[in-house]
C-alpha cells in the first residue's frame, strides 16, 4: 500500500497533499491561485530588460546596479521572493558570463520569473559547468575563442543575472525598445543581444 | 501568456533541450503550478521555511540523478512535489499516514472521475 502510493499519478498526489492542507486550515486554494498567476503573468523576463535598457542608457543607474544588484533592481519595484542577494554580471567583449544553478534551480524570479526548463534540467546543470563554449554553441552562441567565459553558479545566497552587451547601431533606440531587445536567455547568458 | 497548453514541454529532458521564447509555458501541466502554489503559500504562511524546502529539493533532485545517470525521465516538478511531501510530514504538518489514507481514498474515487493519467 506505502509503496503503490508512493508511485500514483503526481496530479493526484498533489491534490491529495493540497486537500488536507486546506482541510485543515493551513492553505487557502485563493492563495494558492494567486501565486500561480502572478508567475504565469506578471512575472517574468520583461521585468529583467526593463533593468538592462536602464543600465544601458543611464551610467550612474548602471554602476549601482553593479555595485549593488538588488538594491538597483529594487529601485524599478521588482523585489520578492528568490530576488535577495542579486549579483549583476557585466558581459564585455573579452569576458561572456553564463549562470547555472548546479544543485537545484536558484534563479533571480523578480527579474526574470521562473527558470525555463533546459535551466533546471540536468543536462544543462552539468554540462555548462564542463563545457560552457560548447553548451553555448548548442545554444547557438558561437563565441571566439579569444573571448573567456565564466561560469557563475547561483544559490540561495547570491543569485546572478547578466547584464549583455549593448548591441551596435542600437544609439538612437529609446529605453523601451532597448527593453523589447533584451532575451531571457541574454540575462541567463546564454545568448547575446542582437538588432533584429 | 498562454497556460493549460500542451503537455509536450513535461519530458524536455535530453542533451540540450532547446532555448525557447520569454513566452515558454512555465508550468506543463495543472499538477505542477499547483505544486508550486502550493510550495509558495506554506511559505507565505509561514508554515515551511524556503531554506528547508531548498535543501529538500536538492536531496531529491541528486538522489534521482543518482539513480537515473541516463537522464531519462526527468520531471522536476515530480523531484518538487517529493520533496514537498517528505518536508510537509517530517516537520509534523501532515502525518505521512494522512497523507497516505488522503491519497486512497483519492485513488478510490468511482472510474469516470476526470483526473488524467499522461
Amino acid at each position: 500500500m506505502t509503496s503503490a502510493s508512493e508511485h500514483l499519478d503526481p496530479a493526484l498526489r498533489v491534490e491529495a497533499l493540497a486537500s488536507l492542507l486546506i482541510d485543515r486550515g493551513l492553505l487557502d486554494q485563493a492563495t494558492i491561485e494567486t501565486f500561480v498567476k502572478t508567475y504565469e503573468q506578471s512575472v517574468g523576463p520583461m521585468n529583467g530588460a526593463k533593468v538592462v535598457a536602464k543600465a544601458w542608457t543611464d551610467p550612474e543607474y548602471r554602476a549601482r546596479l553593479l555595485a549593488d544588484g538588488t538594491a538597483a533592481i529594487g529601485e524599478l519595484g521588482f523585489k520578492g521572493p528568490q530576488g535577495e542577494h542579486m549579483v549583476v554580471l557585466e558581459n564585455t567583449p573579452a569576458v561572456h558570463h553564463v549562470v547555472v544553478c548546479t544543485l537545484c534551480s536558484c534563479y533571480p524570479w523578480p527579474v526574470l520569473g521562473l527558470p525555463p526548463n533546459w535551466y533546471k534540467d540536468p543536462a544543462y546543470r552539468s554540462r555548462v559547468v564542463r563545457e560552457p563554449r560548447q553548451v553555448l554553441r548548442e545554444f547557438g552562441l558561437d563565441l571566439d575563442d579569444g573571448v573567456e567565459i565564466r561560469v557563475h553558479d547561483s544559490s540561495s545566497e547570491v543569485r546572478y543575472m547578466v547584464l549583455p552587451e549593448r548591441p551596435a547601431g542600437t544609439e538612437h533606440y529609446s529605453e523601451a525598445e532597448l527593453a523589447a531587445l533584451v532575451s531571457r536567455d541574454a540575462m541567463v547568458g546564454v545568448a547575446n543581444v542582437a538588432v533584429p | 501568456m498562454s497556460h493549460g497548453g500542451p503537455s509536450y514541454l513535461l519530458d524536455s529532458a535530453g542533451p540540450a533541450a532547446p532555448p525557447r521564447d520569454n513566452g515558454e509555458l512555465v508550468f506543463a501541466a495543472p499538477w505542477e503550478s499547483q505544486a508550486f502554489g502550493v510550495a509558495l503559500a506554506l511559505h507565505d504562511a509561514g508554515r515551511i521555511d524556503w531554506e528547508d524546502f531548498r535543501q529538500s529539493l536538492i536531496r531529491e533532485i541528486a538522489d534521482w540523478e543518482a539513480a537515473h545517470p541516463s537522464g531519462e525521465g526527468w520531471s522536476y516538478y515530480e523531484c518538487w512535489l517529493r520533496s514537498l511531501e517528505r518536508l510537509v510530514s517530517g516537520t509534523g504538518l501532515v502525518a505521512a499516514d494522512d497523507l497516505r489514507a488522503r491519497r486512497d481514498e483519492l485513488a478510490a474515487r468511482p472510474a469516470g472521475h476526470d483526473h488524467r493519467h499522461d
